[in-house]
């Protein structure tokens, strides 16, 4: 593994930490308002200062990575899941299916998703689960290019064709010889997709479509401090600081995951 | 590609619970009820109501908006060049600076300009385009005064420069969300061309420099570039939602997000045709460049 990609996992490490364990030792709660204090600068009693409503901005940031963490790896477990299913059916079964389904994949990829994210979130309203589903229901194609991909490879391969000559059954080798191939390069679409899905999830929070208030996230805690830029310009910054700290170390350990599943790419990335 | 994303989007918006269906629980009595279904045509099949909505979209009729009363045609009419405006000034911006990055970077490869480059990429990637238009806002309009923050004009001048100062900030903005790739799709693409034997060929016959890179590392360099861009215009589109909210600017995105806040479901549709017709066009003039570039491929 990459120096920095080793440092990158330090930086998940300790942002999940922050998210989930800072919580046990601060112990202000996130909603709890206190108007005789709005908008504090940063001292003892909020060492990040306070929001337009005087609640404390560090329990708020750490709730928010919570939920931003949380939704963010459910989004992409399901876009992992939705990719594997098409991407193995495309490349295993061939013919019609495959024609089918890698159409859909291609269609879906050319169109705006953000809009469909748009007009589904509205009509479906926005609780976590459908932000979840809804998030990794529209970002499955890049895993299902990757699947089918690594299907067709390991499909002609000796030991794949000796597992039928001894009579095992197609599912059983698509789930015992084939898909196990895969595992690497589905572990860095896997980060990667982590990273997406973050993007996604704050800039719906953002457009005020993801996270409701007031359940914190990172994305509608800056909504509401676009607000306050005037005033209280810090109150801007440490939720999109911690986005690009989350979404970077995600990339990074991405790349170096990569290098090390194809030591090939490290001369091109 | 066109018929799929409507069709796609018609049916879920018609099936969707707080779509129209939603109609039929409002307190109303009975008979104002069968009067309003009549009107809007819910009382036949939705497959029916699609090929009615398909038949007249294609004569320009989108229908009606059911927000204000407007034919959902001219909203959006009113909106979309906003969108290409700022849309096209953002794809142009990272083109204008986003290939010759690349190129310097494949030129000057593993030296430091290289890695802080590629490190500064990867920032871009990460940072979320509404984040980095508060940022921009905070540093330009709000403690330099440099720059206006929102809206399209400043209101009693639409002078040609007061449009072009708005647009700044947003296209900026935008066009972080799209610059990274570009710059690291030309950077690879050039080191690939960089190392092949008819490059080595033309260096040692002596050719300039200038001819070398230019000619024929560059233009070689770019073909995979073009089609990379062209995949990225989604995103594009993508990112002009949110960038439209943080700037207040009067476009698509900003109609599309009122439009599905109000459940309002002809606008919504006619939103989505239209976007999904902006994907096609866009990839007939990538398919085009391609072959202004590329002897070897011929539109068929």
């Amino acid at each position: 593994m990459t120096r920095t990609g080793v440092i990158a996992l330090a930086a998940l490490a300790v942002a999940t930490l922050f998210a989930f364990a800072l919580p046990l030792v601060w112990t202000i709660p996130p909603e709890l308002t206190d108007p005789a204090h709005r908008l504090a600068d940063p001292g003892a009693a909020h060492p990040l200062g306070s929001d337009e409503l005087g609640r404390d901005v560090l329990s708020r940031l750490a709730r928010g990575g919570q939920i931003t963490l949380v939704v963010g790896t459910a989004a992409m477990l399901t876009a992992l899941a939705l990719g594997v299913v098409v991407g193995a059916a495309a490349g295993f079964y061939g013919g019609f299916v495959d024609g089918l389904l890698m159409r859909l994949t291609d269609a879906m990829l050319a169109i705006p998703t953000f809009f469909l994210v748009l007009v589904v979130i509205t009509v479906m309203g926005s609780d976590l689960l459908t932000l979840v589903l809804v998030i990794g229901g529209l970002s499955w194609m890049p895993v299902a290019r990757v699947v089918y991909g690594e299907t067709l490879r390991w499909k002609a391969a000796e030991f794949v064709v000796a597992a039928k000559a001894l009579g095992a059954p197609p599912l059983r080798i698509l789930a015992r010889h084939v898909l196990p191939q895969a595992v690497p390069v589905l572990v860095v679409s896997a980060t990667l997709g982590v990273a997406y899905a973050i993007l996604t999830e704050s800039a719906l929070s953002y457009l005020g479509l993801g996270v409701q208030p007031p359940t914190p996230s990172w994305g509608n805690m800056l909504q509401r401090a676009q607000q306050y830029l005037f005033t209280s310009p810090v109150l801007a910054f440490y939720p999109g600081a911690a986005i690009v700290i989350v979404v970077l170390a995600f990339n990074f350990v991405g790349d170096a995951l990569r290098d090390l599943v194809d030591p090939r790419s490290r001369s091109r990335a | 590609m066109i018929l799929f994303t409507s069709a796609l989007t018609f049916f879920f918006v018609n099936l969707a619970p707080g779509g129209p269906s939603s109609i039929m629980n409002m307190s109303a009595t009975p008979e104002q009820r069968e009067v309003l279904i009549k009107a809007m045509g819910l009382d036949r099949p939705i497959p029916e109501r699609y090929m009615t909505w398909l038949g007249n979209a294609a004569h320009g009729d989108l229908g009606i908006s059911l927000l204000n009363d407007q034919p959902v045609s001219g909203l959006i009419g009113d909106r979309l060049p906003n969108t290409l405006t700022l849309a096209g000034a953002a794809l142009a911006l990272s083109c204008l600076v986003g290939i010759p990055i690349g190129v310097l970077q494949a030129l000057r490869r593993d030296s430091w300009l290289d890695h802080l480059l590629s490190l500064l990429t990867a920032i871009g990637l990460a940072v979320p385009v509404f984040w980095l238009g508060i940022v921009l806002i905070l540093v330009f309009a709000v403690s330099l005064h440099v720059l206006p923050s929102a809206g399209l004009t400043t209101v009693g001048d639409g002078e040609f420069a007061d449009r072009l100062a708005h647009l700044v900030l947003p296209t900026v903005a935008l066009a972080a969300t799209i610059l990274p790739t570009v710059v690291r799709f030309m950077r690879s693409s050039m080191l690939e061309v960089l190392g092949t034997d008819y490059l080595r060929t033309a260096d040692a016959k002596g050719l300039p420099w200038r001819v070398v890179i230019g000619r024929h590392a560059l233009r070689n360099a770019l073909i995979p570039v073009v089609s990379a861009i062209g995949a990225l215009v989604p995103r594009l589109l993508g990112g002009a939602v949110v960038t439209e909210a943080v700037f207040s600017w009067p476009g698509m995105g900003r109609l599309a997000l009122d439009a599905a806040n109000g459940r309002d479901y002809p606008l919504v549709t006619g939103i989505a045709l239209v976007i999904a017709a902006l994907a096609v066009a866009t990839s007939i003039i990538v398919d085009f460049a391609y072959t202004r570039l590329d002897p070897r491929v011929r539109l068929a």
